[in-house]
């Protein structure tokens, strides 16, 4: 029996001449009706292109080669322009990754919605209303009546989603492409996402076309798995027996580097001085209102925080976004102001010192950001950035020291020393991590406070930077003050936890205490929003 | 010595060119500085636009070396100088200087535009346009010689246009060849292949066009007036030629006015925000509010009053005008400060919060160094972008300005004065077209150029560009 939606040997290449790159090669797969399959990959491996390819929205400089796409045995390709406007929308709809930019910021809710329905329906005014409040209970958004006269602001993150969902229900296609629908969202408000697409999948019997780098999502909602490699599907198979049974090496490695919250560590018991101890520590930021900014209230974005953290051990901060767990951390290392609370590092007070004197201590405590590609200079050559710290805390080195340093560096984050006199832009972020690294590395830090350091890398590469991290701990005796989000990460990395919420520390401590036996609901809640690998038992019961 | 005259926008303008050159000097030198101008030489508009500006900055360049010219009086054994100083470019151009018609002549013509009472030879009048004192004065008979004489003019003149680009061509090749320790031959064959990276073929072109095209209209213009004559008969093409001057003067010197104020004031207000920010908002909201072309009539107003007030220290027409070009340029610098630091403090808050500047924070970078490490150079793009346009923004409010008697001095020779004169003839019948289409064909040339070469410049330094 033919499928309803196959892909045969599609190949997309972008650019002209000698320059192009092929981006998709000769991808072939078929999805059933009400079925979901998951394209698998890292970044940078082709699903989104194949699926713009299918949907013919390729930006200018793409072009497909060959290949066709049967919608129901007929060619895609071969519709006109016209033509495969009704298509999409109507009979294939597609949702992207970030709720915040794929919404018009200057429409209501109920508008866009409707929008859909308008250019595929002929529906009158009160028709429309209806029909979209519907929608909008159908992806539960509470209190739809009120909500439909929104603007896409006054939403949270998973709300905007919904809203996204919405949109690309409205037509009621028969295949929705979602591509990493959940990437930009919270844990928990991810699950809520999962289970939301797959009851709408049940309700209308429509096939789902996943498209993620997260093999938990692909073990909880797929059918079908198809795992892509540099423009190339290496494995096809059903979920059960993929999980079973990965067949191709790079399907296992995909495996294998996941992080997997089997072995836990317990950190030692405290000892009488931590390197770093933090009690009452708070950030407020005060509301100021009317004529004269008269100051009428705070948000305590950090509440009364207090934790130690021994010398050579890794404390974990999680908590979902907006929980204060940055603003922790940068208002640790004085980059914003702090409202009260006393920090001792290595057993001096770090209250009271002045800006200057402060700047001697910043080389024992650095940080690592979240996005490699937002945190170097991009007119700085790597040398330079990395040299950077060096000149400031470490004055007594001559140049040529430094530059001996920086090919230590380097090289102990696993690049070649000539990489100095590139610039950032030329790496990958995998390895812009690492040049961060070396960098935050240069002034001898005792602790580093890591503030989502793999949460914009694909999962290899992400193992291999927790690698990193746990050798130069080893090595090095650092203390990590370890942000995240990312519960897998964070059992891989931590020897204690403290998870986080509105601002408090509600429960700390032991990794494996946490982890495995939680007393607060929020942490449970946490944890049990995690997709986890069920390797072919069960699928999920929604 | 008395010999050389050095004005204000002179000096000003020969720091400005030392700058330049210390800035190439140590952008030489530094490796990573180098690749994106590496870029941008091979950047086939950009590079045909900087032959161009090349040709307008040498005449601009030569037209800025003033000096005294020798009074031919051969009676006395010492040499004695005319008070009024002249310029490099005026003295090489002398005929063009000195031969002024009586009135308004069409470019080319033979006669006058206007009739007037001829006494002919034996007597008689005649009511018609008379012979031109130079233009065409070597033709016996203009109307049926003229055809002829222009197309062997020009012919030689191209001809002769020729032979200086085979020998600029000649000197490059040979310093590249040179400097590449590459055969003369083998250097020529890669240019003419395009296999250098430079995009050479193209400006040779663009020289080979304009060194062949500007040296036949340089001889012809020694015979006629290539672009007419204005109302008191001068030149119109000298006029023209006088004037990129004036509009590169006041384009370079009012951005170097400008700047400092907009990059400081623009920087501290985004970088420090609280008490430094609300100042600076303050002020150049102020100055906004302020209309510029009062303030610009005002102070012009002013420097005229002091001007006759202290006639001692300006005792020449030159020296008042140039006074006058150097406080236009530091008024409109002052009053056009304000868009660009507005950009440029919107840039800056938005860079504040990069994690590049919290980790430099983090490191213990002191605040002056994080300004001009890492917020300088990433709104040195804006900079330029908007620099360039100012620069041709400024070459056309100079026209503006001077439309209405605040601009220039009258005697200096500028685009917008040219505009200003021609602006009552329009209305006439027939109409004189030359002095407006010269102009314009000037000012658009060069602002053309400049806005093609910084397109090329902005791409090679936007990293994004980079792959």
């Amino acid at each position: 029996m033919d499928s309803f939606f196959s892909v045969k040997d599609l190949k997309t290449c972008f650019g002209r001449g000698e320059s192009s790159v092929v981006a998709v090669d000769g991808v072939s797969f078929d999805i059933d009706h009400g079925k979901t399959f998951a394209l698998v990959g890292e970044s940078g491996s082709g699903k989104s292109v194949t699926a713009l390819s299918a949907l013919r929205l390729l930006p200018p400089n793409g072009r497909i080669l060959q290949g066709s796409v049967l919608l129901d045995g007929v060619d895609l390709f071969e519709y006109p322009e016209s033509q495969m406007c009704q298509v999409r929308g109507r009979r294939i709809a597609m949702i992207f990754q970030d709720p915040m930019t794929s919404l018009n910021p200057v429409m209501t809710i109920g508008r866009q919605i409707s929008e859909s329905l308008n250019i595929h329906a002929s529906l009158d005014d009160s028709e429309v209303r209806r029909r979209v409040l519907d929608l909008m209970n159908q992806v539960e958004i509470p209190a739809a009546e009120r909500r439909f006269d929104e603007f896409p602001h006054q939403m949270s993150g998973g709300q905007r989603q919904r809203v996204v969902i919405a949109i690309a229900l409205a037509s009621e296609p028969q295949l929705l492409i979602a591509d990493e629908p959940t990437t930009a969202l919270d844990v928990t408000v991810q699950a809520q996402i999962l289970k939301l697409l797959v009851s709408i999948q049940k309700f209308n019997g429509m096939a789902l076309w996943l498209i993620t780098h997260d093999l938990g999502i692909v073990d909880e909602i797929a059918d079908k798995i198809a795992v892509m490699r540099r423009g190339e599907i290496v494995e096809q198979a059903s979920r059960d027996s993929f999980f079973a049974s990965p067949q191709h090496p790079y399907s296992r490695k995909l495996f294998e580097v996941l992080p997997s919250m089997e072995d836990l560590h317990s950190g030692a018991e405290g000892s009488a001085n931590p390197l770093l101890n933090v009690e009452d520590f708070k950030v407020y930021y005060p509301i100021r209102k009317g004529l004269f900014k008269r100051t009428v209230g705070y948000v305590k974005a950090v509440d009364q925080v207090s934790f130690s953290l021994q010398k050579g051990q890794t404390l974990a901060l999680v908590g979902e976004s907006g929980c204060g767990k940055t603003t922790l951390g940068k208002g640790l290392l004085h980059l914003i102001p702090n409202s009260g609370g006393i920090v001792r590092f290595d057993g001096h007070s770090l209250n009271d010192l002045a800006a200057d004197e402060f700047r001697q201590v910043r080389s024992q405590m650095q940080l690592i950001f979240q996005d490699p590609f937002s945190s170097m200079n991009p007119r700085l050559l790597v040398g330079e950035i990395i040299e950077e710290g060096m000149r400031t805390l470490v004055t007594d080195m001559s140049q040529a020291e430094r530059q001996d340093r920086v090919a230590t560096l380097l090289e102990q984050v696993g690049l070649s020393a000539d990489v100095r006199s590139r610039y950032p832009h030329e790496f990958s972020g995998g390895q812009r991590q690492r040049i961060c690294i070396a960098r935050a590395l240069a002034v001898k830090p005792r602790l580093i406070v890591c503030d989502e350091p793999t949460s914009a890398l694909d999962v290899s590469v992400q193992a291999q930077i927790i690698a990193l991290l746990k050798d130069l701990q080893e090595r090095d005796g650092l203390s990590y003050l370890f942000i995240s989000h990312d519960l897998a990460v964070v059992a891989e990395m931590a020897d204690y936890v403290a998870v986080m919420n509105q601002g408090c520390i509600v429960e700390m401590g032991n990794a494996e205490q946490v982890l495995r036996t939680p007393e607060q609901d929020y942490t449970s809640r946490l944890l049990e929003a995690v997709p986890k690998l069920n390797r072919g038992r069960a699928p999920l019961n929604l | 010595m008395d010999r050389w005259v050095i004005f204000w926008t002179d000096g000003l303008v020969f720091l400005l060119v030392c700058a330049v050159i210390l800035l190439i000097l140590r952008i030489r030198s530094k490796e990573h500085l180098r690749r994106p101008w590496r870029k941008v030489v091979t950047n086939k508009v950009g590079m045909v636009s900087a032959v161009v500006l090349g040709f307008f900055l040498l005449i601009g360049l030569a037209d800025t070396i003033h000096f005294k010219p020798i009074l031919d009086n051969s009676q006395q054994s010492q040499n004695t100088y005319s008070s009024e100083p002249i310029s490099l470019f005026d003295w090489w151009v002398t005929p063009l200087r000195i031969r002024e018609e009586k009135t308004y002549s069409a470019p080319f013509s033979w006669r006058l535009y206007a009739k007037e009472n001829i006494v002919s030879a034996d007597g008689s009048k005649i009511w018609g346009y008379p012979r031109l004192k130079y233009g065409a004065a070597h033709l016996a008979d203009p109307s049926s010689e003229r055809s002829t004489d222009l197309v062997k003019i020009g012919l030689l003149g191209a001809a002769k246009g020729l032979v200086l680009f085979a020998v600029v061509v000649a000197f490059l090749v040979a310093v590249r060849s040179w400097r590449t320790k590459a055969k003369f031959v083998s250097s020529l064959a890669e240019i003419y292949g395009n296999r250098s990276g430079v995009p050479w073929c193209a400006m040779f072109t663009t020289l080979l066009i304009l060194l062949m095209g500007g040296y036949a209209i340089a001889e012809l213009s020694f015979k006629y007036h290539v672009l007419g004559t204005d109302k008191v008969g001068q030149d119109v093409f000298y006029q023209s030629l006088k004037s990129i001057r004036t509009g590169m003067v006041i384009g370079t010197l009012t951005t170097l006015v400008m700047l400092p104020f907009a990059l400081i004031l623009g920087i501290f207000a985004g970088y420090y925000r609280g008490w430094v920010d609300d100042l600076i908002q303050y002020l150049y909201t102020t100055l906004n509010s302020i209309p510029g072309v009062l303030l610009i009539a005002a102070s012009i107003l002013v420097v005229q009053v002091y001007m006759s007030n202290h006639e001692e220290d300006f005792a020449n027409i030159a020296i008042r005008a140039d006074t006058r070009l150097l406080f236009l340029c530091m008024i409109l610098g002052l009053t056009s400060w304000t868009g660009l630091c507005r950009l440029l403090r919107a840039e800056t808050m938005k860079l504040r919060e990069m994690e590049y500047v919290q980790a430099a924070r983090a490191l213990g970078v002191k605040n002056t160094s994080i300004l001009s490490r890492h917020i300088l150079p990433n709104v040195f793009h804006i900079v330029l972008i908007s620099v360039v346009l100012d620069f041709s923004g400024l070459v056309l409010a100079e026209a503006v300005l001077s439309y209405v008697n605040i601009g220039v001095d009258p005697t200096t020779n500028s685009w917008g004065n040219m505009i200003n004169g021609a602006r009552l003839e329009m209305a006439r019948e027939p109409i004189v077209w030359w002095s407006l289409a010269a102009a314009f064909l000037f000012m658009f040339a060069l602002v053309l150029a400049a806005n093609l070469f910084a397109d090329g410049v902005r791409d090679a330094f936007d990293p994004r560009r980079a792959q």
